[in-house]
């Protein structure tokens, strides 16, 4: 057993920050808030070409062969870049939608809403990026289709919660081409919900650094005020939930990669559970670190809280993941 | 990344549980939980029984008579014991934990040959004298004072919290040797003999009733300079490297312990029905996924610690986070006890079947309200991880020397 990163995966990570941090700068991201298009479709191609979508695709296929894991090292990158996009959904159906893992087909995710399910009753379907998505994928329950985007009767919703992740509220989901069957969509969201956890990570990774680097430079009472213990505890609890996530994350994509020494759906369901808490926690903690700066729509730190809220929705609720996890007791 | 064992891992491991199967059942009843002399005898006797097949000192290195597992192995070796329910390490705690390590450590060859054999054979038993009345968190601010006289300190002072002192046979001791106000420039690490004329041992009894740690006053107590171990005045970083033993791979045992009292609340929680309650199935769940998280939290700082032969700060940061979830399964299990969790003997159940794990839940309640608070509290825990992670600027005046 060794459970640290290996060099390659060290690397890999260092490239992607490189890639997030020279082509997609926070200024250069902020440019499309509030629009309905903020992928930047050239940016994207770049992190295909980096291997982004096609990671776990077979060698075989065009892909680069590697884990789960790997992924998850590289979407704690993409989170803490604050990266927007179907990225998840794009990895998913890199191998199976023609296009996905070169980057030339944006790939979205929508669940069809059961009407059993308790609490969903009047509430439409709300899609992200729908606007410029190529494919969008329909989580069935049962299975998943394929629906053409422009075939979607949708009205865009002013002012997302989060500027870089545009929303549409979708009355009726219209019947796709059917893609693959219930055992292919329960793997899109357990693998699914892996790497959105490690997008998670990634966020609450980044908000701590800002709120860190806020706390070294801001004085007050003569001193800075990252000196103050209350401010420090803040910040130490960050890093708690962060590490522990990061390690939740890491084990339940490793645990896919390597069925024998675990339950990858436990694995993944608790990952996903505490890397929401995580970001979304750090992304309040980081607000409060800044004071009033921090309620500011100019400075980004309210940016990592509100893609952490929109993440944190996808696949499924917290009460979901936490009653799924009680089943197995 | 790599969650699967090396064929020597699962060899190690397969040897072991063989081991355990056949040698658990030869074990005498365990000894009532307040009568300590007993307790002594039953763990350092699961020492000895250790000691006789090889498992004794299993983290040690060969020169210090133990074993040099891998920081891996050391891992499977925790949680084997655990899950066969083996005695845990009790009395045997600070010597194998600290002062063992820290004679390995920093030790002359006559003190390596003189103490290390009798901890890993459960002959001899430790003690840490460590805080003081006016030295908890601020340790490096202790004045229990050691004046030389000839090939003798001569100590005077007192110590509290001392966990096991009533049955330990020596004592690892902090004293003040430089100036006052020397802080961490000015402390010396003895061995002193328990039997020592002149130390006065008084038991303090626990928020839960027992009597675990006691203080110690020491008046006169006449320790050999031979005893020192490390330089006069050097004894501070000699602490460091038992301390950060504390907070290396110490609490996995407690980790599975936890992953057991989560089962057994379960078991309750459907017994009393309280089961049926979603609200009562997420907290369960939502501990599950802690626990699990902790779980892999261990295994990355065991792989830190196997890269780098040091345990990392890691340590601290899961410190912090298994505090705040057993402090969180202890009441999670307390509640489904309703008012039946308001005294420490179980009331006879209703429903006709065995006795409601009532004790071992207060208990569990109880104990895990000094996580928080021993070996360093979590605010402590805190302000390391803020300023040796984080590298946040030191809040003065209390900067060094926090335990
Ligand atoms: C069960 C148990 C067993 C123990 N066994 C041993 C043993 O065998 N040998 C031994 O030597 N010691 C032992 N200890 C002592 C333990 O290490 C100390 O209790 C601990 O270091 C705290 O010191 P204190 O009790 O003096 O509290 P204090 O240091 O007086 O702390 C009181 C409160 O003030 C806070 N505080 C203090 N300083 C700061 C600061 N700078 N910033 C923020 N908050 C601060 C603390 O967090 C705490 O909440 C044991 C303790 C317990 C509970």
């Amino acid at each position: 057993m060794d459970f640290e990163l290996s060099d390659e995966q060290r690397e890999l990570a260092d490239g992607i920050r490189r890639l997030c941090l020279g082509r997609l700068p926070l200024e250069v991201l902020r440019r499309n808030e509030r629009t309905s298009r903020t992928v930047d479709r050239a940016a994207w191609s770049e992190l295909a070409a980096a291997g982004v979508f096609a990671m776990t695709v077979p060698e075989s296929a065009g892909g680069l062969g590697l884990g789960l894991a790997d992924a998850a090292v590289v979407f704690e990158e993409l989170g803490a870049g604050l990266v927007p996009g179907p990225l998840v959904a794009t990895f998913l159906a890199a191998g199976r939608i023609e296009g996905a893992a070169d980057g030339s087909v944006m790939v979205g995710l929508a669940t069809r809403p059961r009407p059993g399910r308790p609490g969903t009753g009047v509430l439409p379907c709300i899609v992200e990026h729908l606007a410029e998505l190529d494919v969008l994928v329909v989580d069935d329950g049962d299975g998943l289709s394929r629906v053409d985007p422009r075939a979607v009767d949708a009205a865009p919703l002013e002012r997302p919660l989060d500027p870089l992740t545009p929303l549409s509220a979708v009355p009726e989901l219209p019947a796709g081409e059917p893609l693959a069957g219930a055992a292919e969509a329960a793997r899109w969201r357990r693998d699914g919900a892996a790497l959105t956890g490690a997008l998670q990570v990634g966020l609450a990774r980044w908000a701590c650094e800002v709120a860190v680097d806020y706390a070294t430079q801001r004085h007050q009472f003569g001193r800075p005020i990252g000196s103050f213990q209350a401010v420090k505890h803040l910040c130490a609890d960050m890093v708690v939930r962060t590490e522990l996530a990061r390690a939740a994350v890491h084990a339940g994509a490793l645990t896919v990669d390597q069925p024998d020494v675990g339950d990858a759906d436990r694995a993944v369901a608790g990952a996903k559970l505490l890397a929401d808490e995580a970001a979304l926690a750090n992304g309040r903690a980081s607000i409060q670190v800044h004071g009033g700066m921090g309620f500011t729509w100019e400075v980004p730190v309210h940016l990592a809280a509100k893609r952490a809220r929109v993440l944190a929705t996808h696949f499924g609720t917290a009460a979901d993941r936490a009653a799924a996890l009680a089943d197995g007791l | 990344m790599d969650l699967r064992p090396t064929p020597s891992e699962a060899a190690f491991r397969a040897e072991l549980r063989e081991w355990l199967a056949t040698s658990l059942p030869t074990l005498p009843p365990k000894p009532p939980p307040h009568d300590w002399p007993a307790r002594r005898a039953y763990d350092t006797g699961w020492q000895r029984t250790l000691f006789d097949a090889g498992y004794a000192g299993v983290d040690w290195p060969v020169e210090g008579g133990g074993r040099a597992a891998s920081p891996v192995e050391q891992l499977i070796f925790k949680e084997e014991l655990e899950q066969a329910h083996a005695p845990y390490v009790g009395v045997n705690f600070v010597g194998l934990l600290h002062a063992g390590p820290t004679v390995i450590a920093e030790g002359t060859p006559e003190q390596k040959a003189r103490y290390l054999a009798p901890i890993l054979r459960g002959d001899e038993v430790w003690c840490q004298g460590f805080s003081e009345p006016d030295a908890g968190s601020d340790l490096a601010s202790l004045r229990t004072r050691a004046v030389r006289d000839g090939d003798e300190y001569v100590v005077t002072g007192s110590k509290i919290w001392t966990s096991h002192a009533e049955v330990a046979d020596f004592c690892e001791l902090l004293v003040r040797t430089g100036p006052e106000g020397s802080r961490h420039k000015g402390i010396t690490w003895l061995i002193m003999p328990m039997d020592s004329p002149g130390i006065d041992i008084r038991p303090l009894q626990t928020i839960a009733g027992s009597t675990e740690f006691a203080e110690l006053y020491l008046d006169e107590v006449r320790i050999p300079a031979a005893n020192r171990v490390g330089a006069e005045n050097d004894g501070w970083r000699v602490t460091m490297v038992t301390l950060s033993f504390e907070r290396g791979t110490a609490f996995v045992g407690d980790l599975l312990e936890a992953v057991e009292l989560l089962s057994q609340s379960v078991d309750l929680a459907r017994r009393t029905g309280a089961w049926d309650d979603p609200g009562v199935r997420r907290q369960a769940g939502h501990l599950r996924a802690e626990l699990d998280a902790l779980a892999a939290l261990t295994k990355r700082n065991v792989s830190q610690a196997a890269r780098t032969g040091v345990p990392g700060i890691g340590g601290t940061v899961f410190k912090l986070a298994y505090t705040e979830t057993r402090q969180r399964l202890g009441e999670f299990s307390l509640g489904l006890l309703d008012r039946c969790g308001l005294a420490a003997t179980a009331p006879h159940p209703l429903d006709g079947g065995g006795p409601l794990p009532v004790g071992t839940m207060v208990e569990d309640w109880l104990r895990g309200i000094s996580l928080s608070i021993a070996a360093g509290t979590s605010q402590i825990q805190r302000n390391i991880v803020a300023e040796r992670i984080l590298g946040l600027p030191k809040d003065p005046p209390a900067g060094d020397g926090e335990r």
